[in-house]
């Protein structure tokens, strides 16, 4: 019966009267790219989007795994995404289950819990919200394990949390923090850019033995939907992906800009006759400087895009790493397009954000250097 | 007439009763506070006389004031208590005065809450998880870690458990079930918290002791704990050494409430005040304290009263923040001398065993310190394990980097000192 209820719910979400509603008030900037290569793992498949695809990996965590327990604000009824939709009914109250709404407490708790042998998974309502939590991610769970010699840590503790721009989310439901938590060793950053791969790369966070934070753009919640390997599976961490393969230009992103960044690989194909090689970095931290550089090396030219301001942003990082590995190979200097200086807007988000435009203007000015 | 008589009594019963009901029903039915109207209107305010009063078993002469509320401790456990407070005693002496001579960085003595530590920790199970502070290592030494671990993490050398990671002090030991500490303050309180729940959940049998102080109680991790240990149940014990001081800081500056016990029935917990300086107080109130928490999966708010003899650590001298007259008034009122006196009107301590306990004592500290200074530090490899479980390829490419520098610019690193 429930579930005859959610699939009507989903159903009048994707009807087009809801879809023109969101696109005459709350314009998007980019068109989703479904995964069309072969699934990580083989079996049957469902179609989900993005939060199906979560509210899966973690039903399969607490399924497998008694000790875990998955808490935050407004986690029991559902979540405010939706991502724990049906799992306290299924799990019980003491698995799933609301907290007080203060994210350093979230964080503490969660660390304690894992310290002392559950799987806890966190959620903070908004990666916007995360720093009243920062003191314990960077200072406590960050270095558990580094600083008492290896007696205790916190590997069970996963935090997750919706991130990145919406269209209409403005200051403080829009940002993008990957650089603040990838400046910190001892933390895993994990940005997902669909269904398929939230599942495998969540499932991966969850199983691994440090603490990670797994960084989910809201936007793709709904928006993303794939055919999503009804089994459990796990897509490794510290792995990019090579979503396009190309020889003159290489696009590098995470989240949501993996997708504005094959449109432009398209564009740039069809409009300026430029092959460009789209790579999906997933793991912020610690990043695969391997398949970025191999692709470097061969293409000359690097374009990095992040929605997060350009100073100190992840591409700052990777544009260094970069010109450090690949100097000689490189044609151009590293580009970033990322967004502005300034604190995320809401009414200039559309000309805030590192848009296609920004990106095949990079791409020209790369091959033109 | 009976039927006028009757009718108008029944009105009159009837009113009773729907004055009654409306009473009952008539409460206010804001789901965020279940309690009665009024038509006053006051502020409300606490009173000095509701200030929760201190327990206490012994007085300042040592002697058991209510005899029923004297534990029924063997004496070996007394002694063993005794002991572990002087040898705490004599292993601060030390370890102050070699950081005086430069031997190590930095120390944090425990003068003045030996009763603190040991009534508290003697109170639990051995396996019941300790999250403390810094100024808990008389919860260490006694369950039994020896002298040696605690000169090994002091000097930082390749025998510490801690593989020389953090400054002195900086305990922490997995067989004694007490949990790496930290320097940022009050960190440990909400992961208390969620240590509690998880055990709770695995049923167990464990609780949770936290550690911290009346100023550590002024972080927003302190009302994050205890909301969460409240709202979800976990059985942990609050305990806060309120020592009069955070650094300079003394209580009047950190709070205007009756000190922390008072803070409880605002999270919907319970709470105890007990004489820190009363071993035996201690230790009623955390074995009460424990029966509560594991018979109801609660939390419970314990302040132990107490005063930092000592300097806050060996970067401070607090006689620029109080005068000498208060800190040896209180050094006399020693919570150390209180429970010795005790012991002899129990005909279990003497003169001459302190003479010669004293002796003993400080030469096993002095042994195991001399030992620990000559013992080389870790492999300067080790600076990179433990960041994560496995190196990641941008570590190993740190550790080779290092490692070129090294066979070239060696001789400018302290390499001798080091495995």
């Amino acid at each position: 019966m429930a579930r005859a209820i959610t699939r009507k719910f989903y159903f009048l979400l994707s009807r087009p009267q809801f879809a023109r509603h969101a696109v005459s008030a709350r314009a998007i900037h980019f068109v989703y790219q479904p995964d069309t290569a072969k699934p990580p793992v083989s079996g049957e498949t469902i179609k989900q989007n993005m939060f199906m695809a979560i509210n899966s990996a973690i039903h399969s965590a607490l399924e497998k795994d008694d000790s875990a327990i998955i808490f935050g604000e407004d986690v029991a009824f559902g979540g405010v995404f939706r991502c724990t939709l049906g799992l306290k009914d299924k799990f019980g109250a003491d698995r799933v289950f609301n907290t007080p709404l203060c994210e350093q407490g979230i964080a503490g708790f969660g660390i304690g819990a894992a310290a002392a042998g559950a799987t806890a998974i966190a959620e903070m309502q908004f990666a916007d919200y995360m720093f009243p939590a920062f003191d314990q991610i960077v200072n406590e769970a960050a270095k558990y394990r580094y600083r008492s010699g290896g007696l205790f840590d916190c590997g069970k503790l996963t935090i997750r949390s919706p991130c990145s721009a919406v269209g209409h989310g403005a200051v403080y439901h829009s940002q993008s923090p990957e650089a603040y938590f990838a400046h910190t060793p001892g933390l895993k950053v994990v940005v997902p850019r669909g269904p398929i791969a939230a599942k495998g790369l969540l499932l991966s966070c969850i199983r691994d033995p440090d603490p990670c934070i797994f960084l989910e753009p809201k936007v793709l919640y709904r928006t993303a939907e794939e055919m999503v390997p009804k089994t459990e599976y796990f897509i490794p961490l510290g792995k990019a992906q090579v979503l396009t393969p190309g020889n003159q230009v290489t696009l590098v992103g995470w989240g949501t800009q993996v997708h504005v960044l094959l449109e432009v690989a398209k564009m740039a194909k069809e409009q300026l006759k430029v092959s460009c090689e789209v790579i999906d970095l997933q793991t912020i931290l610690p990043w695969d400087k391997d398949t970025v550089c191999q692709s470097v090396k061969k293409t000359g030219r690097v374009i990095v895009a992040h929605e997060a301001p350009l100073t100190c942003g992840f591409g700052a990082e990777l544009a260094a790493t970069i010109q450090q590995e690949c100097f000689l190979n490189l044609e151009a200097p590293v580009t970033r397009v990322t967004g502005f200086d300034t604190p995320f807007p809401h009414i200039f988000e559309p000309f805030y954000l590192p848009t296609k435009w920004r990106c095949l203007e990079a791409v020209k000015k790369i091959v033109n250097f | 007439m009976a039927a006028f008589y009757s009718k108008a009594l029944n009105l009159k019963a009837f009113r009773a009763v729907q004055s009654h009901l409306r009473l009952f029903c008539d409460a206010p039915k804001f789901p965020g506070a279940k309690t009665t109207w009024t038509q006053t209107l006051k502020i409300s305010e606490a009173k000095q006389e509701d200030n929760l009063p201190v327990y206490r078993v012994l007085d300042k002469q040592g002697v058991v004031i209510d005899s029923s509320h004297e534990p029924k401790l063997s004496s070996e456990v007394l002694r063993k208590m005794y002991k572990s407070m002087t040898l705490l005693n004599q292993m601060d002496n030390i370890l102050y005065e070699s950081q005086r001579q430069g031997r190590i960085s930095f120390y944090m003595t425990n003068y003045g809450e030996e009763a603190v530590q040991i009534g508290s920790i003697a109170a639990l199970n051995n396996d019941d998880l300790v999250f403390a502070q810094y100024r808990e290592a008389g919860v260490l030494v006694y369950r039994g870690a020896p002298i040696d671990f605690f000169m090994n993490q002091c000097y930082g050398n390749n025998l510490d458990v801690g593989r020389g990671k953090q400054m002195p002090v900086h305990y922490g030991n997995k067989d004694l079930h007490f949990v790496t500490l930290s320097s940022p303050l009050t960190t440990q309180l909400p992961q208390a918290s969620g240590a509690a729940y998880a055990f709770k959940r695995a049923k167990n049998g464990k609780v949770v002791i936290t550690y911290f102080g009346d100023g550590a109680a002024s972080e927003g991790d302190f009302h994050a704990a205890l909301n969460f240990a409240a709202t979800l149940e976990c059985p942990v014990i609050f305990f806060c050494r309120n020592n009069g001081y955070a650094i300079s800081t003394p209580t009047h500056e950190q709070y205007r409430g009756d000190g922390i016990a008072s803070r409880a029935p605002g999270y919907g917990m319970g709470a105890i005040r007990c004489d820190g300086n009363d071993l035996l107080a201690v230790y009623n109130t955390v074995k009460l304290a424990r029966k509560y928490c594991s018979e109801n999966n609660k939390p419970i708010l314990v302040e132990a009263m107490t005063y930092r003899v000592g300097h806050h650590s060996t970067s401070d001298d607090s006689t620029a923040y109080r005068p000498k007259e208060e800190i040896s008034m209180w050094s006399t009122e020693s919570p150390v001398g209180k429970f010795r006196r005790y012991l002899e009107t129990k005909g279990l301590w003497s003169e001459e065993e302190e003479k010669s306990w004293a002796k003993d004592v400080r030469k096993q500290i002095l042994d195991a310190f001399n030992k620990a200074e000559k013992v080389p530090k870790p492999a300067w490899k080790e600076m990179f394990e433990g960041v994560y479980k496995d190196l990641t390829p941008a570590l190993k490419e740190q550790v080779k980097e290092m490692e070129s520098h090294l066979k070239s610019y060696g001789a400018h690193y302290p390499l001798d000192n080091f495995k």
